[in-house]
């Protein structure tokens, strides 16, 4: 045996270690991927090899390896083999392969969890860390629910680290397995007030994260809050702390109030200390309403300082709540537009979207326009074309007044080269001149314009480029011809033979509206005496249109066929001096109106028509393919024909209508929304509900060939400046007229918001918001009420072997039967505090006792004992209802010995009881606290108690009483400390200490188990472990030392052992001889 | 949360990688590339806040960087964490690093890997910090470093009794 290890320890010195790894892939530039697939076989040899050390130093370079991009998952058992090491160092190395390599779908996961479970409660607080650190990222929804109540048990060890660790992980559970957040919130809050700040910033930051999800579950945390964060000197805890206001404020306006002193304060100790700009910023988080200013302040104060980006962030939150305030910095923000920096750049954009007024519009998107001309790099101004689009665009145009100037602005934009956001021009394009009717004139103009230069677009034929917009152009002017000038010139314009070249869906539009120009062009001739124009137009149209015939695109070649014909018929026609152009005018007849997406909704349902209601059975497929056609005439059937029939017709009709709902769902080429669809309902009853404004206000303005938006912005201020005076002239009148009856009237004073009319109305169609807005991906967790008592089902599950100390043994009629009290399960939060002043130290200690008795179901009793320092004890009980019944009028009574006394309220007798102040519901437990005052402590205690109660049934009530013990080890005594090798070399050397021994004899586990046991079951804590030898200690409440020096050797276990109270380290030694004599 | 950590040097070249949430090697090689692309670009005295990363998070993600000499340290966060704060636990980072290498440089971060992410470790677990108090992480690392220290004399002597 020794053999192989030595001749493992020297093949390992000729491994490579990562070190030799990464010199070795520095000295092969040239093969890399060579050199590292031949490390990765050597890996895997040594990966076969029984030494772990050599196992865990291939790990180690996997690990390495997976950071430069090569897939390890191959070596997954391994990194579990290496986790398992007992050794600190290869379990680091696992744990550390495994965060950064498994992952939810990683099966060896499962294999996993016992060894996790080990680790947790391992005595070395860093084997304990070092999982937790693993765990926290890979932990699997399987893991959290096994580990939850492991973890749970860790937040309240004794150790800070772990504690802070535990704490953390909690919320990486939370996620993963969110029934435990119920059980294990009660505990979280406790964290809050931890005595160590790294514990306190960990649990603040888990309940920040929690109230990012569901902050109204954490309003009743604020005032908790609010004394951390008036107390906390931690920068992070503040930062969270503030961040978590800022969620709880919207839910709470009182607390924003409450919230403006000590933010203020907050900030002027921050503004002088170094770290001059931390808070402002976070201040402007807390939306409150009479803040905002005073914030507004400091934010200002930043851009003196560094923090320009910032400072702009700020204020986009400010801007949410509080608009007025930041418009007024709209200097500030436009000279961001200049800066260098694209992320400053960026940020001010998206603070001008939200400053925008009517006033401010034209003036804001001209310095745009400014920036769009001088913007390099089309990322920066491509991002600015669409920031133009959309703030004028926002709420429905709601801005602009002037829709000359908007159209003339989307001109100017399409002469941007290279920009991706063709399209969005187009459609905003095509918006405007469908819903501003009183721009169509105009609208058309610059249209015609844009066709006629079309050259200069088409350079950019890429997918989604400029020539876009031709697409919008030809449309507008074909729907709209009858406002075109001169409709041959543009006619011409569309059937140049370079349209050729334009994407496929753009050429179809140009022959589509080829064909309605060409309409027009027919009216208009016609008109004249002259016949032969219209003749040369049908011509034209005919020499240009076998053109798109053969283009490949097989809508372009069936549209330009199609036309094609239909103008050689008409030529036909011409020649024999008919009329036609009404009739082919008529093919284009009607106009679109614009329709609500959602309008559909609007046209109501016949009474009594349930369209979701399966009426006969759902139809074959075969049945529903022979109806479909059907079922679209039915629809427009008469419903009123005969009363008798109609009943008949209605279930034919819902019928029809499922299957072809059906059908229509199957079928990938049934577009739900289409235009259509949509104008079929247009001629349905229900059409005037469809909400479309239309109200027009015309401002004819001509201006040829292509317009500077700038033209504009003067123009606008004239023709406010007319309304002005106008409107002045109006208010003259009235105060003439009123002077005599009333008093003054205040002036109009300067131009207000409303004052501004707009020129142009749009058809305001409105849109409805999608019912089921989205919901995050963690829903569950946020659907949790914190505030409802845990029922029995959400206990976080327990490990089996642990169900010792539930006792499940059914015990005789009346009499309760006390569990030992050895069991601590939860430790918690212990620190090394200064010794006198700090007496609130407590530790709990688990009495479990349960009750059976006959008629009705039993109430199980969960006692769980609280321990204080000095005289005093609280010892807090848990009350569970475990039977279908209510219970109330509870009384809790101990026999007092002479040693201990349940303290009473003042002016009770020694044998009263005290009454429990809540009452239990079926299901539902509670807790309750009663303090006792003891005299000694060195020896263990059972104190007899009863608890009175009164069942309630549906009928009857009935008076139950319930006997339990209460029982105190001396273990229970103990508080686990830390303590420093010198110091308690110190303590042994002083000599006042007592010493005694004990022997335990067949002891199987393992000897770090052991020392696990006992530091968990009698709250010791390993001082030094040397090999097979370790020295523990403990303090009792009443400051006596215990140490332990715990030795094995085979089966047998020696503990010496010394105490400054002889009679306490004696029953101590008996309690832990008797959990090992248990086991 | 933070979501992911990378170092990376001026060419691009991966130093240490710690993601949050699972990605496989491909993507995190490409998200590795892409960030470095972004970051690099920019000038030296920008601010050290970008917006954009296309393969991470998505809008409510930033990536907040800070470049020492030859490396980029960047941070991808979501908006729950502050940006001036994650600016100051990168420099708390460095600083242990300085303090745990010795005046740390590049080749310290590329044949100890496995010692930053145990650094690391102590700082920030599983996306959320842990510990921003530099002391306290040198202490823990110590402590473990010297654990770790006595097992490997011990092994030895387990060799050679």
């Amino acid at each position: 045996m020794a053999l192989k290890i030595v001749k493992g320890s020297i093949d390992r010195m000729f491994d490579k270690n990562l070190q030799d790894l990464v010199r070795g892939i520095r000295n092969h530039k040239e093969d890399e991927a060579k050199y590292i697939s031949t490390c990765i076989d050597e890996i895997k040899q040594e990966l076969k090899q029984d030494n772990i050390a050599v196992k865990a130093n291939a790990v180690c370079k996997l690990t390495y390896l997976q950071m430069l991009g090569y897939d390890v998952s191959w070596a997954a058992f391994n990194i579990v083999e290496v986790m398992s090491s007992s050794k600190f160092t290869y379990k680091r190395i696992g744990y550390l392969a495994a965060s950064q390599c498994f992952h939810e779908s990683t099966d060896v996961i499962m294999l996993t969890t016992n060894q996790i479970r080990k680790d947790l409660s391992s005595p070395n607080q860093y084997d304990t860390g070092v999982a937790l650190t693993g765990l926290s990222c890979f932990v699997t929804p399987d893991l959290a629910r096994d580990l939850a109540n492991d973890i749970m048990t860790l937040m309240s060890h004794t150790k800070p680290y772990i504690r802070k660790k535990a704490v953390l992980i909690m919320y990486k559970v939370f996620l993963k397995y969110p029934e435990s957040l119920r059980p294990a919130f009660p505990r979280l809050k406790e964290k809050l007030e931890d005595p160590d700040p790294g514990v306190q910033s960990a649990a603040v930051n888990v309940i920040c994260e929690l109230a990012r999800r569901n902050p109204k579950n954490y309003l009743s945390l604020a005032p908790l809050f609010f004394k951390l964060m008036t107390s906390s000197t931690n920068n992070w805890v503040l930062i969270k702390i503030i961040k978590l206001f800022g969620a709880l404020t919207p839910l709470e306006p009182r607390l924003g109030k409450k919230l403006i002193e000590p933010l203020t304060n907050l900030i002027h100790r921050i503004m002088s200390a170094d770290r001059s700009v931390y808070i402002p910023f976070l201040v402007a988080r807390v939306r409150t309403k009479g803040e905002s200013m005073s914030v507004l302040k400091y934010v200002k104060a930043m851009f003196v300082f560094v923090v320009k980006y910032l400072g702009l962030l700020a204020m986009s939150k400010i801007l949410k709540t509080h608009p007025k305030s930041v418009q007024s910095h709209k200097d500030l923000i436009l000279q961001c537009l200049d800066d260098k920096d694209e992320s400053i750049r960026l940020r001010a954009l998206d603070l001008l979207y939200g400053m925008v007024s009517k006033k401010n519009l034209m003036e804001i998107v001209k310095k745009l326009m400014l920036h769009v001309d001088k913007a390099e790099g089309t990322t920066y101004r491509d991002e600015l074309l669409t920031k133009i689009i959309d703030i004028c665009s926002q709420s429905n145009y709601q801005y602009i007044t002037n829709f000359e100037w908007y159209i003339s602005i989307l001109v100017e934009l399409t002469r941007l080269e290279g920009t991706r956001h063709g399209h969005l021009i187009a459609s905003q394009m095509l918006d405007v001149a469908i819903r501003v009717k009183a721009i169509r004139v105009f609208a058309v103009a610059q249209m015609a314009t844009l066709l006629d230069n079309a050259h200069l677009l088409t350079g950019n034929v890429q997918r989604k480029g400029i020539c876009e917009v031709l697409y919008a152009a030809a449309w507008i002017c074909g729907e709209f011809s009858e406002h075109l000038d001169n409709p041959t010139q543009t006619l011409e314009a569309m059937l140049r033979p370079k349209v050729a070249t334009l994407p496929g869906h753009i050429q179809a539009v140009y022959v589509q509206n080829a064909a309605k120009l060409f309409a027009t062009v027919l009216k208009s001739q016609e008109g004249n005496t002259d016949s032969t124009a219209a003749q040369e137009t049908s011509q034209l149209m005919i020499d240009r249109l076998p053109l798109f015939v053969q283009s490949a695109n097989l809508e372009v070649q069936e549209r330009a066929s199609c036309i094609l014909q239909l103008v050689k018929y008409i030529q036909k026609l011409q020649q024999k001096d008919v009329e036609i152009a009404e009739e082919v005018i008529a093919l284009f007849a009607g106009e679109l109106n614009p329709v609500a997406p959602k309008a559909q909704k609007k046209v109501p349902v016949p009474e009594g028509l349930d369209l979701d209601a399966w009426i006969n059975e759902p139809p074959s497929e075969s049945e529903s393919e022979d109806e479909q056609p059907r079922a679209i005439f039915a629809k427009e059937e008469p419903k009123h024909s005969r009363p008798r029939h109609t009943e008949v017709d209605e279930k034919e009709l819902a019928k029809r209508r499922e299957a072809r709902k059906q059908e229509q769902a199957n079928n990938p080429f049934y577009i739900k929304s289409s235009p259509s669809s949509q104008k079929v309902y247009q001629e349905a009853p229900g059409v005037e509900h469809i909400p479309v404004v239309q109200i027009d206000l015309s401002v004819p303005l001509k201006v040829p060939g292509l317009p500077m938006s700038d033209q504009y912005v003067k123009l606008e201020e004239e023709r406010r400046q007319k309304d002005r005076a106008d409107k002045k002239k109006k208010e003259k009148k009235k105060r003439k007229e009123k002077r005599s009856g009333r008093g003054k009237r205040h002036d109009s004073g300067p131009e207000s918001e409303e004052d501004i009319t707009p020129a142009h109305m749009v058809d305001i169609v409105t849109e409805e918001m999608p019912e089921s807005s989205k919901q995050g991906q963690n829903v569950c967790l946020c659907h949790f009420r914190l505030s409802r008592p845990l029922a029995d089902s959400e206990k976080l599950p327990v490990r089996s072997h642990r169900a010792a100390e539930v006792l499940k043994s059914p015990a005789q009629d009346g009499d309760a039967e006390s569990a030992a009290s050895q069991e601590p399960k939860k430790k918690s939060s212990k620190e090394k505090r200064e010794k006198k002043k700090d007496k609130d130290r407590d530790r709990k200690v688990r009495v479990t006792c349960l009750q059976h008795y006959s008629p009705p179901p039993s109430p199980v009793n969960d006692i769980q004992g609280n321990l204080q320092d000095g005289s005093q004890v609280v010892v807090s009980v848990i009350f569970e209802n475990k039977c279908d019944s209510f219970l109330k009028s509870m009384e809790f009574n101990v026999l007092d010995s002479l040693n201990s006394k349940l303290q009473r309220p003042e002016g009770s007798g020694p044998h009263d009881g005290l009454t429990v102040p809540f009452q239990l519901p079926p299901g539902v437990s509670n807790e309750a606290r009663f303090v006792f005052t003891m005299q000694s402590i060195i020896t263990p205690q059972k104190l007899k108690g009863t608890l009175t109660f009164i069942v309630k049934n549906e009928d009857s009530s009935t008076h139950e009483k319930l006997d339990f013990k209460l029982h105190f080890t001396c273990t229970s005594y103990l508080i686990s400390t830390p303590c420093y090798s010198d110091a308690f070399a110190k303590l042994l050397e002083s000599g006042d200490l007592k010493c005694s021994s004990v022997k335990l004899e067949g002891v199987v586990m393992p000897f770090h188990h052991l020392l696990a046991r006992i530091c968990f079951r009698h709250h010791f804590s390993v001082v030094e472990r040397i090999d097979s030898c370790a020295s523990m200690y403990s303090r009792s409440i009443q400051d006596h030392h215990v140490c332990l020096l715990v030795k094995t050797s085979g089966q047998t276990v020696s503990i010496d052992a010394k105490c400054d109270e002889p009679t306490l380290l004696g029953n101590v030694l008996d309690e832990i001889k008797q959990t090992f004599s248990q086991c | 949360m933070i979501k992911a950590i990378l170092i990376f040097n001026n060419h691009g070249k991966p130093r240490l990688s710690k993601f949050y949430e699972h990605y496989n090697e491909d993507t995190e090689q490409q998200i590795i590339r892409e960030t470095f692309h972004l970051v690099s670009k920019r000038d030296e005295n920008v601010c050290n806040f970008l917006e954009g990363g296309m393969l991470i998070g998505g809008s409510d993600y930033k990536l907040i960087y800070r470049h020492y000499a030859t490396l980029y340290f960047v941070f991808c966060v979501d908006s729950s964490e502050s940006e001036l704060g994650i600016l100051d636990l990168i420099q708390v980072f460095v600083e242990t690093l300085d303090k745990c290498f010795e005046n740390v440089c590049e080749l310290d971060l590329i044949f100890h890997v496995d010692k930053v992410h145990n650094i690391l470790a102590e700082m920030v677990m599983g996306g959320m910090v842990l510990e921003t108090n530099m002391n306290e992480i040198i202490t823990q690392v110590d402590a473990q470093n010297k654990m770790e220290k006595s097992e490997v004399s011990l092994t030895l002597f387990d060799i050679y009794s």
